[in-house]
Formats: structure tokens, sequence, C-alpha cells
């Protein structure tokens, strides 16, 4: 039985805590096993604390990573930021040993050290390495015939390719392949790889812009007549759920899309409670339910 | 006579803005690789792939030029450097594989450094200091966590105040938290 640690960030645990439940009882149900990183941090995020001091955050990302090398395991998480800082942290301090030196350091100061003997897997490659599609396609109770999906993939699960390595960031298929092993579909939209305008510190820096992207976005999935938006990030689920009713306040702009995360998405699919997925926790209700007809 | 002095210095092959920007980068990120910031030939790939560019004076081949070309101040300053989303997309594009979005970090913590910064990202940096979290911990979403099952407080530096001081140890050992104390003090 894979065994991870669970890297929550700050969005999911602090805003989103049904992404959490979600999580926890999605890989219960595939018999994946989920260690607490007791005591992790933010992670730190890529684009906001890696814009102010890459020096810092190179030093508490290798601290989180250190988290899960004391207790033997990989890390996971559900968000593509925490995704971008550890799974780049670990790139670097694996390739370059003088710069592990360097932050060990630092570390010792704290009593640890990272050999970066263990990384970081996104919840997507638990799903298709540790799962696999066909064990998805074979769980799943409650098919999503007819569920229109307009699938995001984020930034920073893809890009930049050359550390990531999971393959195409400008025809990518691992979520569409996921999707349709539940039995919805996806659609395509314009805008499908247009980023959701909150990373690098644009949303807290300048709203204004960061919400101008994303009602792009939404304007494009309500176009392809979606029934939802689905993404594996726990911020951009933030960007476009809050997102809407910053859009709907400060520019008078409706687009009452509901938005899932690919663990509640797989979690309907093989028969959980809709409510502890949390999706019922949105500003915008899961109106795809009645379609579905598990509302 | 009129005086023949140039109006842009261009210190033979690299400015040094764009000495700067390597040498500091190379703490990070492999140094070869950022040479390549030297390589851009302006083709515009990064300015028509990005989604802020559309919308916004944030343009990132112009500021890659004035990399090259030494203005580190203008560049520093211009407030639109903190429109980049870090997506990504023009450093996958670039024809010569410049690290683009790498570089437009580094720059940005050389901003940051010389206190070209916006109060809510200082606001989110002492939550980091003082809670280990970017974002803080509020009633509602406490009531959140209850009526989704899982623990009311996440068993993260909230929980455990020995792992917080180990984060605050190490945010003053890489001098992260005076930057941050010193740009709140000057407002």
């Amino acid at each position: 039985m894979a065994k991870y640690a669970f890297f929550l960030g700050c969005i999911a645990p602090l805003r989103y805590p049904g992404l959490e439940a979600a999580t926890k009882k999605v890989m219960q149900h595939f018999g994946i096993e989920l260690l607490d990183l007791n005591g992790a941090s933010c992670c730190p995020a890529p684009g906001v604390f890696g814009s102010f001091d890459l020096w810092n955050w190179l030093v508490i990302a290798a601290r989180n990573l250190s988290l899960g090398e004391s207790l033997g395991a990989d890390l996971t998480t559900i968000c593509n930021g925490c995704y971008a800082t550890l799974q780049e942290a670990w790139h670097i301090l694996k390739e370059d040993p003088g710069k592990r030196r360097s932050v060990n350091e630092i570390l010792s100061k704290i009593n640890r050290t990272y050999n970066a003997k263990t990384g970081i897997k996104h919840v997507i490659e638990v799903f298709t390495n540790d799962i696999g599609i066909d064990k998805i396609k074979s769980s799943v109770k409650n098919p999503l015939e007819g569920l229109k999906v307009a699938i995001h993939y984020g930034c920073h699960f893809l890009k930049p390719r050359k550390i990531r390595g999971h393959g195409s960031s400008e025809k990518p298929h691992i979520l569409e392949d996921i999707v349709k092993a539940l039995g919805a579909e996806p659609i395509y939209y314009k805008e499908k790889l247009l980023c959701c305008g909150a990373g690098g510190g644009v949303r807290a820096g300048n709203l204004d812009t960061a919400l101008e992207i994303t009602a792009r976005k939404l304007k494009s999935v309500k176009e392809a007549g979606a029934d939802c938006i689905l993404h594996p990030c726990s911020f951009c689920h933030f960007q476009f759920d809050r997102g809407q009713v910053e859009l709907r306040e400060r520019k008078g702009l409706e687009f009452n899309i509901p938005v899932i995360h690919l663990v509640q998405l797989i979690g309907l699919a093989v028969g959980i409670d809709p409510k502890s997925l949390g999706l019922y926790e949105n500003e915008i209700p899961p109106t795809y339910l009645d379609k579905l007809g598990l509302g | 006579m009129s005086s023949t002095k140039p109006l842009i210095k261009i210190n033979e092959e690299t400015s040094d803005f764009a000495s700067e920007i390597i040498e500091r980068g190379a703490k990070i990120f492999p140094k070869e690789e950022l040479k390549r910031l030297l390589t851009c030939i302006q083709c515009g790939t990064c300015y028509g792939s990005c989604p802020s560019g559309r919308i916004t004076a944030y343009h990132v081949r112009m500021i890659m030029r004035k990399a090259q070309l030494g203005l580190k101040e203008e560049v520093l300053r211009d407030e639109n450097l903190w429109n980049c989303t870090t997506c990504y997309t023009c450093q996958e594009r670039c024809p010569r594989e410049v690290e683009t979005t790498d570089i437009i970090r580094l720059i940005r913590n050389m901003a940051f450094e010389a206190g070209y910064v916006k109060k809510p990202h200082l606001i989110v940096s002492r939550n980091f200091i003082q809670t280990g979290h970017s974002i803080p911990l509020r009633d509602e979403d406490k009531e959140k966590r209850k009526r989704v099952g899982v623990s009311e407080i996440p068993p993260t530096t909230l929980t455990f105040p020995e792992a917080l001081k180990e984060v605050q140890t190490l945010v003053e050992a890489t001098g992260f938290k005076e930057k941050v104390l010193k740009l709140l003090e000057e407002g």
C-alpha cells in the first residue's frame, strides 16, 4: 500500500477545508495511507515568497521536505502552488550537492537536514501511478454521464516541463483520461490553457488584473456550455470560486459556474457523500448535482 | 560641439544589471541556464503568450531587453513587474530557452530588497513570519473545518508551537524577517 505525508499548504486547510476532507476520504477509499505532516508551514508560495526572496523560499521549502524525509515518505499535495515550490526545491537540492550543503547549514540551526531522498508527488500522480486509471474506472459507482466538464490544468503542475516531466503543456491529456474514466465528458473551450489569474502574487497585489484574467477564462467556459470547471489546485479553486463573487461585486459580472477539485469529482463518482466532500462549502452552489441526480 | 556620450551604456556583452541577475540567481538556479538571458533576440513570443501582457503594461520582452541594457532602476521601480502570474508560458515557448519566469522572480527579489514592494505582499510576509501560513485562520474557517469533519485547527505550525519556532529561526537566519520588518517600518 502506497503511503504519503499529506502536505496541506494554506488555501485548502484555511479557506476550503472541504478539499482536505475530500482528499482524506478518497485516499482511504483507494487504500492509500495518508500521514499527517505535523508542523508543516506554508510551502512557501512560489510566485509570492519566491518573488520576495528566493533563498528564504528554498530554505523553508527544504524544511517542509525534511519533515517528509523524517517520516520516510514522499509528500503529496492537492495544490499546484505547493507542488511547484516543493517539486522545484526537491529538484534543485537533489541535483546540486553544493546548494544542498548551503541549505543544510541553515537547517542545522533547527537540528534538521534534508538529503533529497524523498520528495513530493502531486495527487494527480497518485491517481495515475499508484491507483491507476483502470482501478479508478472500475471503482465508479455513480457514473457522471452527461456531465460536461471544462478542464483547467493550472500552470504549475505541467510547467516548467523540464523539471516537472509530465509531458506537453500545450496539449496535456492526463485529466481528460481521468474525467472520461469517471463517465463524464471533457469539453473543449478556447481559453483552456489560460492561467486562473491568481499566481505570482497578482491576486494579493493587483486583484483587478487577476480578476480580468479569471473573467476571460470563465467567459470561455460559459460559452462552451460546461456544467462545471474541474481543476487540480487549491489556489485555482479559491480564485475561480471566490473570484466569481468578487467579479459580481466589483464588475457586475455573473457566471455561476460551479468549481470542483479533482479529488472531489473522483470522490463523487466513487460514491462518497457530496456533503462530506465539501461540495456545498463553495460560494457557487454545486448545480451539477441535480443534473446527475445526486443532489 | 555636441556631446557624444551614449544614452545607454552597454558594457561589452553583459550589462552590470544582467550580470547581477545571473550572479544572484546562481545561488538558486544553474548559472549556465540563466546566462541565456544574454541571447534574447526580442522575437516577442513571450509577450505574445502572456496573460497579463494583453491587459496591462507588463511586457516581458521589454524587461529582458532592459536587463541586457543595464536599465536596473527603471525595471525595479516599474510596478507592472508585479503583474506576472508566473504561469511560465513565456519560458516554455521561448525559442532561445531564456528562463524568463525565473529571471522575473530574480528581478522581483531585487525590487523587494530595494523597497519597491506592495503593501499586501508585506502583509502576506508578516502573516507567514507570525504564523507559518500566508493567510490567517479565522473563526469562520474553524467552523467550516468542523462542518466537513476535519480537526478544528490543522496539524501545521498552527497546532505545534515548536514547529512555528523552527520557521521563525529560519526566517531570521536567511535575513528575510529583517527585510520584511524594515519595509513594514518604512511603511
